[in-house]
């Protein structure tokens, strides 16, 4: 029993106790100085000592209706002397308590085993049954517990029947449902076993049984939503199938509610007008966004006709969704799979994930386009003005969408249409992180027509933003960027190149991709000004050009872009070595991809369309140059950038041409004096220009130790080393 | 929603066909985010659309039923395509619906079923109630109460009820595929609470999605103008304008009535194509009303908001509330209103 069911015990206790003080006050004296943890020591101390109990079942001092439930869970005393007597006085006891304010769902445990276990006559159990009324709940583990005794066949059929109806007047009174949910086939299976609904569903339990009420309306219940099962033809005209008169428990059930909670407001059949059961919900009977998972709706299949019971029971039909567990069962059984009637629920299942993904039903995903489109717009909370106690919720539904565009490594279309609708409303700080993954997730298409609709808009906000919000709109473009790639390089391969009536080229896929480089090349020359060159800002712009570099060799796509000098020269005059470092290694990676690119144009002269123009190769040897300049020789700048000397003299730097090698590089000289202050550290003076010749390829291997691995790889690709100076 | 793009006087099948040549092999998602992209994408070259013509409802109408839609007040939904719809089994989604209304005002009582609940759902078409042709047949689906008494009085009493339609929904129809039915616009009348019930039923068995539908200020104007501009034989209604101030402790509304005839006549002089409203019309027009105002009441009604548009041919409230008054116009104002829910779930 856990404690959460001990307090309801002992409160039902005690309201019992409060209202029934003009009724059995000799029975409940001194109850109501029980506490909890009293009340249930008792309990155990009564079942280690029966016989005081028996003794002295009229003691004052103890709960009547404890001794009584005692009393019948220990089962009928054979030596008892008065035993119809003392059964009738428990008996009476607790149908008192029971009619009156109702039984504790630990009470109602007990005697309902009793009931079901056949340790008294038939009499008795039937009487139990009648008033097993609920105060509060009934625990779903009691009604599980009363089934398998049914099983054990304990019981007469009569008692099972009482049972049955007890259980369909009670439902609403048990707790949670998903156990008892499971015994429906072993309910039917039961009926059927006592000839209470036969075989075939025919006539012949009608016959045996009569037309009973009761199972007429299980009967009916069943023909309304599966009419094809049921052959029976049931009377079509009005009728009361628990009638509330015959329905034993619904007065006592409202009598003890109105005991226990006061008398309603209005006459019971008003209080259920949904009026006033449910206020006006923002969100029409469902308490969460995603609909659940439930398989199609029984509409569709009663538009079969001629289908008949052992169709519907023998698996050749449908895979229910709900008995659908793990991945080799999808697979088993895909080409029957039963799709859930709201397609918006796959979102929380990724074995249906894995389905929709593959599948090629156009109007599955028409389905899931709709919903999710309406969805996101109406739970938006600046798209409506909605309210923004919702946003947490709004938030997590985000995050299940994706989670699911991760697990699938695709976008919805859904969350493209969201974004051109409400980025244009986006106060830029509103679900930022998982706004700005929506937009990395983007599905590809043509840039120029999408730049309008997605990219402007976000520009305005990034502009106007702090940089960490810059910083994340970098690396959600990054993101962007690798996913189209990966996308297109999967797509290539399988032919026909695309399915999107948008880009019908591979040619004009590169164009986007290029397209959506160039625009972020823009933007980041313009953020780095913005920003005053901020080095934090410039390793996520870097961050996104490492992924453009190896397009052509990572992703196999004929595509080279070079980044702006903006970003080219402000990583290269960085204070900051790991900027340094991150741009040899993007330099070593242009380099590479360049080849390989030469290579192949050499090799198969067919693929000229995509041949780099020569302005590519161009501008990557201006930079390399400029970079050798710097770094290396200690002639920098030499072409295409002309300094009077005038202002370097005036500037106290007239002797500038070696003050960017890697010893006098603002980023790289304090390099350069622990590498001396290590090597010599008996050293006087520090003299950083003495490094040359041999101190140089020591100086470097240095660097390299230092963690420098994209120089390294830049001077070893790019350098040939015959030139130290 | 085409009408933005392309002139209203171009035909409505000459437009869509050529849609269909641009797409070939296209699949209906492709379509349907094709035509967000476009609606979204271009400013729209000042809209036009048609004045109401005099009654385009078709003739295999009931008038009976027509005449039951109008004088009421209706709330608008756009609701999106129905997945497996199907106008052959409406008997069979009356059983459905009236048993899950049944166990839905049950919840919390022992289960009961049949005629123990008075209530009966009646689906049925609404004939001729289209645009063109290819727009779907609109239904109306009614909740109704039964008399206890098995008495002479087999009248029953109309508890809820709701409708569904599409006027010139092409630009819709276009971008799905033969598995769905498009009425995109879904007007209720009674108990909100019946109306969830309803929609939620429909939104588990046909997969579909409700949203309320708002009028914005824009939409009113238009309303407004297109209404003004109808032709009536006699007018039943002053013309009636609602704005309001947002201003605490309590918002301030400002009611301004018209004489029909006045804004017939102001609309007339502003007007200029004829069978047509653009955009420039319809903000002259209200700027002439705004500048009338204003020199009376020196209050710049431009900066207040505009929520409710009442004429002899309908009245509309901001909050998606609509009364149709003219069964003349009923398929214009039906047609507009088609055109918003549509734009509403693109």
């Amino acid at each position: 029993m856990s404690s959460q069911k001990r307090v309801k015990y002992s409160q039902a206790q005690k309201r019992t106790s409060q209202v029934s003080n003009s009724y059995q006050t000799n029975l409940l004296a001194g109850e109501e100085k029980e506490d909890l943890n009293d009340s249930k020591h008792s309990l155990k101390h009564g079942q280690d000592n029966p016989a005081e109990d028996y003794g002295h079942a009229d003691d004052q001092g103890e709960d009547a209706l404890q001794i009584a439930v005692r009393y019948f869970e220990k089962g009928p005393v054979k030596t008892s002397q008065s035993k119809d007597k003392i059964l009738e006085k428990h008996l009476k006891t607790v149908e008192n308590v029971a009619w009156k304010n109702g039984l504790a769902p630990e009470g109602i445990d007990i005697l309902l085993n009793v009931a079901l276990s056949g340790k008294f006559g038939s009499a008795v159990n039937t009487r139990i049954l009648k008033c097993m009324i609920p105060t509060t709940l009934i625990s779903e583990d009691s009604v599980v517990k009363a089934v398998s005794w049914l099983c054990v066949g304990k019981c007469s059929g009569s008692t099972k029947v009482l049972f049955y109806r007890w259980l369909v007047a009670m439902f609403d009174f048990i707790d949670h449902k998903d156990q008892i949910n499971l015994l429906y086939g072993f309910f039917f299976a039961s009926l059927q076993d006592d000839a209470l609904v036969s075989k075939n569903w025919t006539t012949s339990c009608i016959d045996q049984m009569g037309m009973q009420p009761h199972l007429q309306a299980l009967l009916s219940l069943y023909k309304f939503f599966a009419p094809t099962l049921i052959s029976v033809s049931l009377p079509a005209r009005k009728k009361i199938y628990f009638k509330n008169s015959e329905n034993l428990w619904k007065t006592a059930l409202f009598a003890v509610r109105q005991r226990n909670h006061g008398p309603p407001p209005e006459p019971l059949k008003l209080m259920l007008d949904p009026a006033q059961v449910r206020p006006v919900k923002r969100k029409w009977n469902s308490y969460s966004v995603i609909p659940a998972l439930n398989s199609s709706s029984c509409s569709k299949e009663c538009g079969k006709k001629g289908m008949t019971l052992s169709d519907y029971l023998s698996s050749n039909g449908s895979f229910p969704l709900e008995q659908l567990k793990s991945f080799p069962q999808l697979l088993q059984n895909i080409h029957c799979l039963e799709l859930p009637s709201q397609m918006g629920a796959v979102l929380n299942n990724s074995l249906l994930l894995h389905y929709i993904n593959c599948v090629k039903d156009e109007s599955i995903l028409l389905r899931l386009y709709h919903w999710l489109s309406q969805t996101l717009q109406e739970e938006c909370i600046w798209y409506k003005m909605n309210n923004y106690e919702h946003g947490k919720e709004f938030t997590n539904f985000l995050d299940t969408i994706i989670r699911a565009e991760c697990f699938l490594q695709e976008g919805f279309y859904s969350c493209e249409t969201f974004l051109y609708k409400s980025l244009p409303l986006w106060d830029g700080f509103c679900c930022r992180s998982q706004f700005l993954q929506l937009v990395s997730w983007i599905p590809f298409s043509n840039f120029s027509e999408m730049k309008p609709l997605v990219f402007d808009h976000l520009g305005q906000l990034f502009f106007t933003s702090t940089i960490y919000f810059k910083c994340s709109v970098f690396q959600s473009l990054k993101e962007l960027l690798q996913n189209w790639l990966l996308w297109l390089s999967t797509d290539i391969h399988m032919k026909p190149v695309m399915n999107s009536p948008l880009e019908t080229t591979l040619g004009g896929s590169m164009n986007s991709v290029s397209e959506l480089i160039h625009y972020v090349g823009w933007l980041s020359t313009t953020a780095m000004r913005l920003e005053n060159n901020s080095t934090f800002l410039l390793h996520f712009i870097l961050d996104f050009y490492e992924k453009v570099c190896d397009i052509y060799i990572n992703y196999n796509l004929p595509l080279v872009v070079l980044f702006p000098p903006g970003i080219f020269y402000s990583a290269l005059l960085s204070l900051d070595s790991s900027i340094l470092n991150q741009l040899c290694y993007i330099m070593h990676r242009y380099r590479n991809n360049l080849t390989a690119a030469k290579k192949n144009e050499l090799v198969q002269k067919t693929k000229s369309e995509f041949n780099f123009s020569s302005k590519t190769y161009q501008e990557f040897n201006h930079y390399l140059t400029a970079m050798v300049g710097c770094l290396w020789t200690s002639k920098p700048f030499q072409k295409g950038l002309y300094i009077n000397p005038e202002v370097l003299e005036k500037a106290g730097i007239a002797e500038y041409k070696n003050s960017l090698n890697l010893v006098y590089h603002p980023a790289l000289l304090s390099y350069a004096v622990s590498f001396l202050l290590q090597e010599w550290p008996e050293g006087r003076t520090v003299n950083v220009s003495s490094i040359r010749g041999k101190k140089w390829n020591w100086y470097l291997d240095y660097l390299f130790s230092e963690g420098l691995q994209g120089l390294k790889l830049f001077i070893r690709s790019s350098i040939h080393h015959s030139s130290v100076p | 929603m085409d009408s933005y793009d392309t002139p209203e006087s171009t035909p409505r099948h000459s437009a869509s066909s050529r849609l269909k040549d641009y797409f070939i092999g296209a699949t209906p998602l492709q379509k349907r985010l094709e035509s967000v992209r476009k609606q979204t994408s271009f400013i729209p070259t000042p809209p036009r659309r048609k004045i109401p013509q005099c009654s385009q409802l078709q003739e295999d109408n009931d008038p009976q039923k027509v005449a039951f839609l109008l004088n009421k007040q209706w709330t608008l939904y756009s609701l999106t395509p129905l997945y497996k719809f199907s106008y052959t089994n409406l008997k069979e989604y009356s059983r459905l619906l009236s048993a899950f209304i049944a166990a839905e005002k049950q919840k919390g009582l022992a289960v009961e079923v049949g005629e123990d609940f008075n209530i009966k759902v009646t689906f049925s078409t609404l004939l001729g109630m289209k645009g063109t042709q290819r727009d779907p047949e609109a239904f109306l689906v009614q909740i109704l109460s039964k008399s206890q008494l098995p008495s002479e009085n087999r009248e029953h009493k109309v508890l809820w009820t709701g409708w569904f339609c599409c006027i010139f929904g092409d630009s819709l129809l276009e971008t799905v595929s033969e598995d769905f039915t498009c009425v995109p616009l879904f007007l209720a009348n009674g108990a909100e609470t019946n109306t969830a019930i309803v929609g939620t039923w429909f939104q588990k068995t046909f997969d579909c999605y409700f949203s309320p539908l708002a009028i914005n200020a824009f939409n009113l104007s238009w309303m407004a103008a297109m209404w003004t501009a109808c032709k009536m034989d006699q007018y039943m209604a002053a013309t009636e304008f609602l704005w309001s101030v947002p201003c605490s402790p309590q918002s301030l509304d400002i009611s301004y009535a018209i004489h029909p005839e006045d804004a017939k006549a102001l609309w007339d002089s502003v007007h200029k194509t004829p069978g047509e409203v653009t955009q420039e019309e319809v903000d002259l027009f209200m700027d002439c009303l705004y500048s009338h105002f204003h020199r009376h009441f020196k209050i710049h009604l431009s900066a207040t908001r505009l929520v409710r548009v009442s004429t002899s041919v309908a009245s509309a409230h901001t909050d998606g509330k609509i009364k149709i008054l003219c069964h003349k116009y009923l398929i214009g104002v039906l047609a507009y209103l088609t055109e918003l829910a549509i734009f509403q779930i693109d």
